[in-house]
């Protein structure tokens, strides 16, 4: 958690070339691949931003939907008062944040399990109004109509000018939620994790952090589903359903939640890994289920452990530590 | 001047009377032993005075303020910060890191200074202050270490620390000489004097008579929720009612 200076020559040169890639990416993609780069990037938020409320232990099930109030929110502030994606982004991610406050206050009453499930409900009731108010959200059909920005005289609606302006905003919002993590304020949500009781011991309100983790992660997806609407073009309940909300918690466990990369190893490699047995149609629910099956049995820190699990099997470095069972 | 006044403290759980009309005084800068047999009510009485646990009955007061019934970290923040049974640390985290995060009350930042940096200064004091602690704990050569992989002495040494960075005017160890050697035991009492003589006042619950009895001004006895003896060491180890406890009675 210590803020070391970590600007060396390699990591630099590591950075360049890691830019000049995700630049040069989209060139050599065709159309249809051009626009799931798109929602790659956008998820690479989602699970981030995930990553971030998880950090307090403590696993919500709304995320998706908040995701959803995202998209609402740009949607109608966009097809009523025609503000285009400037506004419409920080706003998704206000009025996102906003739900969640009010959420605390029943949701925080529950930790584990109950949480899970009271994250759950909650999420669904959010979903069942955006069905049943037709009038406002336009019921399972959703919205539609929403529109990329033109801007400095780009057209957005190119996949490859839309990739570039989605990866500087979720690369800007990956540089805050990790700074975030990294200060004080990550400190302090790690130690809740880990003793909540000892942490409100030496004065911490833990109810006040979790809320704030929960505030934050629900922005930043908010944000992640406006910049998704933009580009879809519509939005749904069916979008922000428990199945999306499955995937997001998949990624981040095969990646592995315990390093801030690594749910987003997950979501790029189960994305990639999906798209590559696209030819298998009727077979690849199946090979998908069971290389989720395998990476969790033989990797149950998730794929960012493999560098370390390789580095101790010829002896440099220390063996990664399994998983504590139970976080008391 | 008292600096903690327990006032007739109950509490029941259901029809179980844990603690049964309470009261006694703590000075401050002592070093207060809080003793009694198995289920006497001592590590009840910690969490009410905590607020880990809200008495049914009676008033804590601290400093002239009743406290009872207020949050745990809002208890801390007045300045009583208690230890726990047993180990419990942020295993996962450093021993820097571990007691760093006891420097909350000072250091505590909001999300726009953290993202921004703003909150340096306050960080490097903080920093500052866990390393001198470490140091006065002797735990400075095992501040990168996991917390995990210390040895039990030291573990203990560094719960202590934690609950020391956050600059604590009233501390409430419980049992923290449980499982310890000899070696240990001395150890930790030379530490214990170490944080009464910076000018912390100590409550002390302990089973280990040895360590209660070198280490302690007062003591208070509880048996059964109540308040068996109140004396020094010398008053207590002679008081019939408290042998009679301790060894089981013969009428």
């Amino acid at each position: 958690m210590n803020n070391t200076s970590t600007l060396t020559v390699q990591n630099v040169v590591i950075g360049v070339i890691l830019l000049a890639a995700l630049l040069a990416v989209p060139h050599f993609l065709k159309l249809y691949h051009q626009d799931l780069l798109i929602y790659l990037t956008i998820n690479v938020l989602a699970v981030c931003s995930y990553r971030l409320v998880t950090l307090t232990g403590e696993w919500s099930l709304i995320h998706a939907v908040m995701m959803g109030v995202g998209a609402y929110t740009a949607s109608l502030l966009f097809i009523h008062f025609g503000l285009d994606m400037w506004f419409t982004l920080p706003l998704a991610g206000g009025v996102a944040a906003l739900v969640a406050a009010l959420l605390c206050f029943p949701l925080l009453r529950m930790t584990q399990f109950y949480f899970l499930i009271g994250s759950f409900a909650a999420g669904e009731a959010i979903r069942l109004t955006w069905i049943e108010f037709v009038g406002v959200f336009g019921g399972t059909g959703g919205l539609t109509g929403v529109e990329p920005p033109i801007f400095w005289g780009i057209d957005f609606i190119d996949p490859i000018p839309y990739y570039y302006l989605s990866l500087a905003i979720v690369s800007f919002s990956l540089f805050i939620l990790y700074r975030i993590e990294n200060s004080r304020v990550g400190l302090t949500l790690h130690a809740i994790h880990w003793k909540a009781a000892l942490a409100e011991s030496v004065g911490v309100d833990a109810w006040r952090y979790r809320a704030l983790a929960f505030i934050v992660g629900s922005f930043f997806v908010g944000v992640a589903g406006a910049l998704k609407v933009h580009y879809l073009g519509s939005v749904s309940p069916n979008q922000a359903s428990i199945g999306f909300m499955v995937f997001i918690l998949i990624w981040v466990i095969v990646g592995g939640y315990n390093k801030f990369y690594g749910p987003i190893i997950g979501v790029v490699v189960l994305t990639v890994f999906d798209e590559s047995i696209r030819s298998f149609e009727v077979m690849r629910p199946a090979i998908y289920g069971i290389v989720l099956i395998l990476s969790i049995l033989f990797l149950p820190l998730g794929l960012e452990s493999i560098p370390g699990k390789i580095k101790s099997w010829f002896g440099v470095g220390p063996a990664p530590q399994d998983p504590p069972l139970t976080d008391q | 001047m008292a600096i903690l006044e327990i006032k007739n403290v109950t509490k029941q759980f259901g029809g179980l009377t844990a603690l049964n009309d309470v009261s006694f005084q703590v000075e401050e800068g002592e070093i207060r032993g809080l003793i009694g047999p198995n289920g006497a009510g001592k590590s009840t009485m910690f969490k009410n005075i905590a607020g880990f646990s809200i008495p049914t009955k009676g008033t804590i007061v601290y400093q002239g303020e009743n406290i009872e019934g207020k949050k745990p970290h809002a208890i801390a923040e007045m300045g009583i910060v208690r230890t726990f049974q047993e180990t419990t640390l942020f295993q996962e985290l450093s021993v820097f890191e571990n007691a760093l995060v006891g420097s909350h009350i000072k250091g505590r930042t909001d999300v726009f200074s953290a993202i921004l940096g703003l909150d340096k200064q306050k960080q490097k004091a903080a920093a500052d202050k866990v390393r001198d602690v470490l140091e006065f704990m002797g735990l400075s050569e095992r501040q990168n270490q996991l917390a995990s992989e210390l040895p039990l002495g030291s573990q203990r040494a560094l719960a202590l620390a934690i609950a020391l960075v956050s600059e604590p005017k009233v501390m409430l160890m419980d049992e923290p000489f449980a499982g310890m050697n000899a070696e240990e035991t001395n150890h930790m009492m030379d530490l214990t004097r170490k944080v009464q003589e910076s000018g912390i006042t100590v409550v002390l619950v302990e089973h280990d008579m040895k360590a209660v009895m070198g280490l302690c001004h007062y003591l208070t006895v509880l048996n059964f929720g109540q308040v068996l003896a109140h004396g020094t060491p010398e008053d207590v180890r002679n008081n019939e009612k408290v042998i009679e406890a301790y060894l089981g009675g013969t009428k």
